[in-house]
């Protein structure tokens, strides 16, 4: 039953083959079982997954009636706020710290039955790609536990594919949904920014953070969008239109007269030959399903990542000002005669790890008199000419596409020491996110030369969500056809595996 | 382009309220100059002729209504305070002025 | 040593330039629903927003937007198509995300002006001070300093935060540098913010209680010499929570400056704070370091671009000018210039008119509230408006003294009631039992008796010795405990022994 889709299991609870608090329990052994190795969780809320899971059955059994997901479990990004439940967004600094309220995500989870199994891991502030920068430690990718499973959203990926859960919440502020689901064989959904709230979820560059669904195949990813998306009063940056009709879209599953645009700089050189070959593979089975491929320029993504690194860091130096020993989270140094200034540069110190540091040392740097209009000034310059290199291209096709990341999962500690090699990363996902349009991620193969997943990316236009959807889908199910099972059939069985 | 020093790192470091080590300092500043390198890439096509993008939505005038709405408990506000009393967060002697 | 304010100004003339943080009286707090209700327990009016919690997200006020607008228009400001909030970036902990939001380069209300008057040996003189930007920000918290001897921050052992303050929408109104006041830079100061108090007042946005630091004022100075071009290095005080508090940093400033200038010293820019008892200034932050407050555009937030329709709607709300309306009611009302100045110096003119305004003479409204009224309050503690009489219980007191039901000494004692709580005016009457005794006969026997005690007063009277009637009415006065009305007892007393009595 773990291994498959969630749809499936939420007919087989509507049809009393199994309910919530069976699943849920499977799922938790599950975890007991693998996450030794994987360590996708921060923290397993067995109780509170067990009390929803039960209520969610007793709701059923009452003959209410419950949304397309009651009951089905999910492994929420630590970076959301959970009421109670420990929240550290993976860094030291929060260490302990319990939220007294409910980011509005999970609030929406709540109401739908979604059952919350647990944290999980992920680099420190969603800042990384590859989830070593956790302060908890790194999480494994199950298809190779040597290997890096993405980031910053790597323990919610690799809790899908460890089939730790079937359902995840990630947040993407230059891939950390998209670039996880891609080295880990799963699917991952960048909204269009303003399309979920982010009330709750702890800010690391308000301008660019999304949340969005991660699930095993195309469709339960527009179920979960579904039940997270829409407006919120909280949230003043929050889009207040109807939520795109992702659902019908991913059942749908049609490309048919679609106009399909590669995007010309986000291929070739720099990327690995099986990522380029299973992405012109995909390329070719979209146009069998009825697609018009259409190659489209967008010449100053070349400058993306640039201006990302100087507009995520200076919007981090500041979002991350408030930990600071005073409120909550950790306090070192407050021993007699320290001064509060004191506690909070040791405290900062000790807390935070070095990207972190680095990174809010580089937002101050950029955002310090004298350099602001170099640096950031010029970095928000980009970001119009990037919107436009979009609007222009969405003119002449429907999505882009490209590859989501330019190679498979890297070794753990191969990039560690080099981080503009790890910022290479994210060269295609960023611009996504300066435009804050839609993105999606979802598995075309293994690289022959690796065996690895390699991911495709969609890229739709503001609150056009919908078309990322009827292109994965349509996608997905070509290459069901081709390969007969699902691609995560041929992930290597993790020891300890019931 | 950009040569940072220590003293530089340091006065950012400070900025920023981390008490950070010579040796974290140095290495800072060797990283910080690649990495300023590769991002001033974005002056080349920064032209004084192209608008800034602060946000990605155009959206305008976005409020809430002027309406009360429950607080936190102040158990529940100062349940995640290092060290509490007299219902007030107690944080160590403040150095500078009054204000 | 110590220089005399004629020293300075013959040699100098200072520079102001004001800035006045204003507390809007919003139900709730500038980003978040917390309330705003003052002297609440600590931290129960706070939620993640206000204490900055990790992924709490700000929302503005829609009321605040409209108030700093109204502000705007009162200040005869720009009200600018595009606003936005910044984030200015300095640790603190009284803030709880260790930035505020304020607005940066892009405030709601621009070029404004406000005129005042003041009252010189050479006659009103009048002085445009010139308004550079109205814009929004957030209040912080409110520490209390533990330990140390004084409860001030030097010394402390800790502190203990209260954020109920945190995030209360404030308004600060920023002058452009004001030249040219001359002498009467103190009292130019002082007039300025008690114009503005009135205006915001008139406005409703605010409480503008100085005291209680919901309008606070930070006042820049600097001197150069006269017919210098540059100008000198200013200090900026805070602190300044009095209107008289104004006037006295101000001048204290100057004199202070003038010392350091004429000993070839220079002033150094820094923030001072103004202390009450001693009227003098103590050095705080130097600003010679100047802050980086790495301002950007606060990404939470959207611009705030008022379009006309908004602005116009808010225009046709706004509410008389206070100078102008103050003159209108003193041309009305027939009011002398002093006692005018001291009505509104007593805070009254609100309350006077609303008494006019229920048919009350004003000559008499404005005699009770400035007279017996404010003595209550005056022996109480607290102002006219916290006592327990109203508009249109002193109306009715006006009233019931012209119809000759009350004598101005009933009146009193009936004052006296309402504002004890006994009810009423009518209640009061009815259960202390103060009508006029207006029952002649009964008047008449009181008379009576009265000449029969005082036979040689009488004769007297009878003789025509008029003033000698004053020892009879009081005894008949006495007898009535004073319900009698004296001017009808004098004329029946009078007609009585053949005189006249008119």
């Amino acid at each position: 039953m773990i291994t498959r889709a969630a749809h499936e299991m939420s007919a087989a609870m509507a049809s009393g083959e199994i309910s919530s608090v069976e699943l849920t329990q499977a799922h938790l052994d599950r975890i007991t079982s693998v996450d030794a190795q994987v360590h996708a969780f921060l923290h397993v809320d067995t109780e509170g997954a067990l009390a929803q899971a039960q209520s969610v059955d007793d709701a059923r059994a009452r003959g209410e009636s419950v949304g397309p997901l009651a009951g089905v479990p999910l492994a929420l990004k630590d970076v959301m706020a959970q009421q109670g439940i420990p929240t550290t967004a993976g860094s030291k600094i929060l260490e302990g710290w319990r939220p007294p309220y409910d980011a509005t995500v999970v609030s929406k989870l709540k109401a739908a039955g979604v059952v919350i199994l647990g944290k999980t891991n992920m680099d420190e502030f969603a800042m990384g790609s590859s989830t070593e920068n956790s302060a908890y430690g790194p999480t494994h990718n199950p298809w190779d536990l040597t290997r890096i499973p993405g980031g910053s959203g790597g323990g919610s990926s690799a809790s899908l594919a460890a089939f730790e859960a079937p359902l995840a919440i990630g947040t993407d502020t230059g891939g950390s949904i998209r670039q996880p689901a891609a080295v880990t064989g799963t699917v991952g959904v960048k909204p269009t920014y303003g399309g979920v709230s982010r009330y709750g979820l702890i800010a690391f560059s308000s301008s660019l953070d999304q949340a969005g669904p991660c699930a095993r195949t195309v469709l339960d990813t527009a179920l979960l969008h579904e039940v997270i998306a829409g407006h919120d009063a909280h949230d003043a940056t929050s889009i207040d239109a109807p939520v795109p009709q992702v659902v019908r879209a991913a059942r749908e599953g049609s490309v048919k007269g679609m106009k399909i645009g590669v995007v010309k700089e986000l291929n070739g050189d720099g990327y690995q030959a099986g990522v380029r070959s299973r992405f012109e593979e995909s390329l070719e089975l979209l146009a069998k399903a009825g697609a018009e491929i259409v190659e489209v320029s967008c010449p100053n993504f070349e400058y993306a990542l640039a201006a990302y690194y100087l507009i995520a860091p200076s919007e981090c130096s500041s979002n991350l000002a408030r930990f600071d020993a005073m409120r909550y989270g950790i306090r070192v140094g407050d021993e007699d005669g320290a001064s509060a200034e004191s506690v909070m540069n040791l405290t900062r110190e000790v807390g935070f790890g070095r990207e972190v540091k680095r990174r809010i040392i580089l937002g101050t740097y950029a955002l310090s008199s004298g350099y602001f209009d170099a640096y950031y000034g010029s970095a928000q310059k980009v970001r119009t000419l990037i919107m436009q290199d979009f609007n222009k291209a969405f003119t002449s096709a429907d999505v882009l596409v490209s590859p989501t990341c330019p190679t498979t999962a890297f070794k753990i500690g191969e990039k560690a020491n080099d981080p503009l090699a790890m910022y290479l990363n994210d060269i295609a996902t960023i611009p996504v996110n300066m435009a804050g349009i839609g993105g999606m991620s979802l598995p075309c193969g293994l690289a022959p030369e690796d065996g690895l997943p390699v991911g495709f990316q969609v890229m739709a236009p503001a609150m056009q969500d919908q078309r990322m959807y009827s292109v994965g889908a349509a996608l997905e199910a070509s290459l069901l056809s081709q390969w007969g099972a699902p691609l995560l059939s041929q992930i290597p069985a993790l020891v300890g595996a019931k | 382009m950009s040569n940072l020093s220590r003293s530089d790192v340091a006065h950012l470091a400070h900025l920023a309220r981390i008490d950070m080590t010579d040796p974290e300092l140095d290495a800072l500043a060797n990283e910080l100059d690649v990495i300023l390198e590769a991002v001033a890439r974005v002056q080349e096509v920064a032209t004084p002729d192209i608008a800034p993008t602060s946000h990605p939505l155009p959206l305008r005038n976005v409020t809430r209504p002027d309406v009360v709405t429950p607080s936190l408990t102040p158990a529940a506000a100062l349940s995640g305070a290092p060290a509490s009393e007299d219902q007030r967060f107690r944080v160590p002697q403040i150095l500078g002025e009054e204000s | 040593m110590s220089l005399t304010y004629e020293d300075v100004i013959a040699k100098y003339e200072p520079v102001l330039g004001l800035e006045v943080h204003v507390e809007l009286n919003t139900n709730s707090k500038m980003f978040c629903g917390c309330s705003t209700i003052f002297g609440g327990e600590p931290n129960t009016q706070t939620c993640p927003v206000c204490l900055g919690m990790p992924g709490a997200l700000p929302v503005v006020n829609e009321k605040a937007i409209e108030s700093s607008i109204l502000i705007g228009l009162a200040l005869n400001c720009s009200i600018t198509p595009f606003s936005r909030f910044s984030r200015k970036n300095y640790f603190y902990p009284d803030m709880p995300k260790n930035f505020q939001i304020s607005q940066y380069d892009e405030p709601i209300c621009v070029n404004g002006y406000l005129d005042v008057e003041i009252d010189t040996d050479e006659g009103i003189k009048k002085f445009r001070v010139e308004i550079e930007r109205v814009h929004m920000e957030e209040d912080t918290g409110k520490s209390l300093h533990v330990g140390g001897a004084t409860g001030r921050i030097h010394g402390a052992d800790y502190s203990l935060l209260d954020y109920n303050r945190a995030g209360i929408p404030l308004v600060e109104i920023v002058t452009k540098i004001v030249p040219g006041t001359g002498k009467y830079a103190p009292e130019v100061a002082k007039a300025y913010v008690a114009e503005l108090r009135d205006i915001l007042r008139s406005l409703g946005v605010s409480d503008v209680r100085m005291e209680q630091g919901s309008l606070r004022c930070d006042a820049n100075v600097s001197l150069r010499l006269i017919g210098a071009e540059t100008l000198g290095t200013r200090s900026e005080t805070k602190n300044v929570n009095s209107l008289r508090s104004v006037e006295r940093a101000v001048r204290g400033e100057m004199i202070r400056h003038a010392e350091l200038l004429n000993k070839g010293e220079r002033v150094v820019q820094e923030t001072r704070h103004f202390q009450e008892e001693s009227g003098l200034t103590r050095s705080g932050r130097s600003k010679e370091q100047a802050e980086d407050y790495r301002y950007f555009p606060e990404p939470d937030l959207v611009p705030v671009a008022p379009d006309a329709a908004w602005i116009e709607t808010l225009r046709a709300t706004l509410p008389e000018q206070p100078t102008l309306r103050r003159k209108r009611l003193q041309s009305e009302w027939s009011v002398p210039d002093k006692e005018m100045a001291a009505m509104i110096n007593a805070d009254a003119l609100d309350i006077v008119e609303a008494t006019v305004n229920l048919g009350a003479d004003p000559t008499r409204a404005r005699g009770w509230w400035l007279g017996e009224i404010s003595r209550i309050a005056n022996e109480q503690g607290v102002t006219i408006s916290d006592l327990k009489i109203s508009p249109t219980d002193v109306a009715q007191i006006v009233a019931l003294v012209a119809q000759g039901d009350l004598t101005d000494k009933l009146a009193r004692q009936v004052v006296e009631g309402v504002i004890a709580g006994e009810g009423t005016p009518a209640s009061v009457i009815e259960s202390r039992g103060l009508k006029v005794v207006s029952d002649e006969s009964a008047l008449m026997a009181a008379i009576e008796r009265a000449i029969a005690a005082q036979p040689e007063t009488a004769e007297k009277i009878r003789n025509g010795h008029i003033p000698a009637a004053g020892a009879l009415i009081g005894a008949v006065m006495k007898e009535t405990k004073g319900q009698a009305d004296a001017a009808r007892v004098r004329e029946l007393l009078l007609t009585h022994l053949g005189q006249p009595s008119d």
